[in-house]
């Protein structure tokens, strides 16, 4: 790593502290944690085969340039993130990523440590809710 | 008599110089917290108006908020700009081509907004080029210049690009009479052989396409500026002529030889319907017609010959001439489309046209003479009023919707603010220095926002900090809400503008786009997916198929390009998100970077002359890995038999 993404790093830190705001306090339990964003509650059921397909097809468009499945690229790996978050906290780090990665503490820290802000791919809310099914469907 | 007058003017002229430049002109604003507090804009919020200016012989626009004078965006139109690419990607290039070949320059003086009953809608603006007569029109949902119509058998397109009330036309007048169609006679044939000719540009209701619908052959004049009518008067556009002497050299002194010039009136409606009955005769005319398009984000450039010429000796009523003091510049209608200022440079006074008296004198056919057909109208006959003793060089006049008109004077420095219907000047307001133009929000319009007057001034000298001879162009911004204008804001502006208009913020803000939409991208080299990117070789030309994304270009790695290949760098910007662009820059490219909105594909050519390892980045900062967007290309000999080779991710 170079001096210069150094400085930016620390310039990062420092704002994403100073940003931070009353959530500091709380420790996030991170399966409870909704994260910040339009998405209030996400009823999941039984897989759904349809939105699977629909979903892996956005995934294959939007995202790969950045995720891979079973191994960390420019973000982290994918397979296993629906047992780490929420549904609502997926739906929402795809939808709003920039305020994510401000205000909520277990965006903040992937921030921290993959550097490169998660792209706002301009994701509607049925096509962030296919992809949710399409990750759910990488826990089987 | 005549030479006599011209000594006074010149007389005149040397003493307001040495007058101006030798006296201070700090006026001390400098403890006026009011004026301060009027232009404030406070970080973060947004100016009410928008400010499109020309950038004159920058060829491009730019764009201010207002009241704030603040900068921003300088939107290439005529000129390439190497700052993204515009004229030099592939994609744009095709923009800046005329009959002539490339011309990646030219002098843009006047923009107009796209009106609807007679008031700007936010759709477009049109700016012309003066040099190679050109008319561009700009999108204002995206910002950029999306369709450039070059003008045949005009030269020196200055009467351009003013529009109809419902944008049915813009209008171009040239300034410049010359021979049609052109060709090789003695320029002391001007009289004979020299002709002025108006060219009507249809514009496609829904999508702004422009067309060259027909041009009428008028007398070989100097066609100045114009306006179109409104209400009662919309079916007219009116064009300020000087040089009715027809004189072919210093025209300085021989064209100002009459003691009036002309108004001409065109009945653009009446036009219409000769056209439709067939009275225009076809005649050649080359130019090229370039246009933009969204979906494959590319331009194409098509060669047309041709034009429709409407003689106004075959068709009466089209045309007639009202007679104006002494070369005039402005002639500009009233919000209520009754009255007409004509402002003539040399005149000392302004006189104001009435319409309905026009059309009175059209029907009792008050006609002094003619020429070359044409009636001239009579100068009383016609008259509402003069405004007596404005200033000196008046040049062009706006309304503030209140009743008022504010015509800028060059020679003596100043606004002049006179009362419609009375003609008297009810208020004036130095600036500095030697104002051109002047613009009020809307003051071309049915309903002027009014508010400020915009001074924009030709020269700057002491206003600034020096910068060596080549000075900034001052705008200056004066509060006109009260009876008495008052100086608010100085501001340095880019190249030289000669016009302005602004359009209040909300009908235009909504609408800016934000990105271009990956799946509506059907650019013939796109690369939608990361996981599609190529090298791909056809005979000495290698295409690479390029993605970016926060922070990194794929394939980052290419090898087997050779001293003598041309490489196309098609790259796709996969973001989605506002504000994302990458750039692209690549040593020893002798062209520019490309600056690549997200979703949009562009394309650099890249002629590699030596053998080796040339890195390419990123070259707008897009992320904290932004240092980290980097790439290598190696270039081995011509005679080399190293293969294709790229990498697709890990």
């Amino acid at each position: 790593m170079n001096k210069h993404s150094i400085l930016i790093l620390l310039v990062l830190v420092l704002l994403i502290q100073s940003c931070g705001g009353g959530d500091e306090k709380t420790t996030p339990q991170e399966n409870v944690d909704k994260g910040v964003g339009p998405i209030k509650t996400v009823f999941v059921g039984n897989i759904d085969a349809s939105m699977v397909a629909n979903g892996s097809k956005i995934f294959q468009a939007k995202c790969t340039a950045c995720h891979k499945v079973d191994e960390k690229y420019i973000g982290p790996k994918l397979r296993g993130v629906t047992q780490r978050r929420s549904p609502e906290w997926i739906m929402n780090m795809i939808m709003n990523p920039e305020q994510m990665i401000k205000e909520n503490e277990a965006a903040k820290k992937l921030f921290a440590e993959f550097m490169t802000p998660m792209a706002n791919q301009n994701i509607p809310q049925d096509e962030a809710r296919a992809l949710l099914e399409y990750l759910r469907s990488l826990e089987n | 008599m005549k030479t006599k007058n011209y000594f006074i003017s010149a007389i005149i002229i040397i003493a307001l110089s040495a007058y101006f430049y030798s006296c201070s002109s700090k006026s001390d604003l400098s403890k006026d917290t009011d004026a301060a507090s009027k232009v404030y804009v406070a970080p973060g919020s947004h100016d009410e108006f928008y400010g499109l200016f020309s950038g004159g012989f920058s060829g491009q626009m730019t764009v201010y908020g207002l009241p704030s004078g603040r900068l921003l965006k300088v939107i290439p139109v005529f000129s390439q700009q190497a700052e993204n690419g515009w004229g030099y990607t592939e994609e744009t290039k095709p923009m800046l081509e005329t009959s002539y070949g490339f011309i990646p320059w030219d002098d843009a003086h006047h923009p107009q907004l796209s009106m609807t009953n007679s008031n700007p809608d936010g759709r477009w603006v049109f700016i012309n080029g003066n040099n190679t007569p050109r008319i561009a029109r700009i999108d204002l949902s995206s910002f950029r210049t999306t369709e450039i119509i070059e003008i045949p058998n005009s030269s020196g397109n200055h009467s351009s690009p003013f529009c109809t009330e419902n944008t049915e036309y813009v209008v171009a007048g040239t300034r410049f009479s010359v021979p049609t169609p052109n060709k090789d006679v003695p320029i002391s044939t001007y009289k004979e052989n020299f002709k002025g000719n108006l060219s009507f540009i249809k514009v496609d209701k829904d999508n702004g396409r422009m067309n060259l619908e027909f041009q009428i052959r008028m007398p070989g004049f100097n066609y100045d500026l114009s306006r179109a009518g409104k209400a009662a008067s919309k079916d007219w556009v009116f064009f300020s002529c000087y040089n009715s002497e027809q004189a072919n050299t210093l025209l300085e002194v021989n064209a100002s030889q009459n003691d009036k010039d002309f108004i001409a009136a065109i009945n653009w409606r009446l036009a219409e319907k000769y056209l439709k009955e067939g009275k225009a005769k076809d005649e050649p005319g080359k130019y090229r017609h370039n246009v933009w398009n969204d979906d494959v984000h590319s331009a194409t450039s098509t060669e047309k010959n041709g034009v429709k010429v409407l003689y106004p000796q075959d068709c009466p009523g089209l045309v007639y001439l009202i007679p104006t003091p002494k070369s005039p510049h402005g002639c500009d209608v009233d919000p209520s489309g009754e009255y007409i200022a004509a402002s003539g440079k040399l005149a000392a006074l302004i006189p104001v046209f009435s319409f309905s008296k026009m059309q009175k004198a059209v029907q009792e056919k008050k006609f002094d003479s003619d020429v070359e057909g044409i009636p001239i109208l009579n100068y009383e006959a016609v008259l509402a009023g003069e405004v007596q003793n404005p200033g000196l060089g008046p040049l062009h006049t706006e309304f503030d919707g209140n009743g008022y008109g504010y015509t800028s004077m060059f020679l003596s420095s100043e606004i002049v603010k006179w009362k419609i219907g009375t003609w008297e000047v009810v208020d004036r307001i130095p600036t500095y220095y030697s104002i051109g133009h002047l613009m009020i929000p809307g003051g071309d319009a049915a309903k002027p926002w009014g508010k400020y007057v915009v001074a924009l001034n030709k020269i700057t000298k002491d206003r600034y900090l020096p910068t060596g001879p080549e000075l900034t162009h001052s705008a200056q911004l004066y509060d006109i809400s009260g009876d008495k204008m008052k100086l608010l804001l100085d501001f340095p502006t880019n190249g030289e503008p000669h016009y302005a208009q602004a359009i209040h913020a909300d009908l235009v803000k909504p609408n800016s786009k934000k990105i271009y939409k990956l799946e509506n991208n059907k650019h013939p080299h796109a690369t939608l997916n990361e996981k599609d990117v190529k090298v791909v070789r056809e005979g000495n030309i290698v295409r690479v198929y390029m993605t970016t994304i926060r922070s990194h270009f794929m394939p980052d790695m290419i090898e087997g390009i050779k001293v003598g290949d041309i490489v196309y760098w098609h790259i796709t910007n996969l973001e989605q998100d506002w504000d994302i662009p990458h750039g692209f820059a690549v040593m020893g490219a002798q062209n520019s970077e490309a600056l690549i909105m997200p979703g949009e594909t562009q394309t650099i050519v890249w002629k590699p002359e030596r053998v080796g390892i040339f890195p390419f980045y990123c070259s707008d900062f897009c992320s904290a890995l932004h240092q980290e967007m980097q790439g290598y290309i190696r270039v081995s000999a011509a005679d080399s038999k190293t293969e294709i080779t790229f990498n697709k991710g890990q």
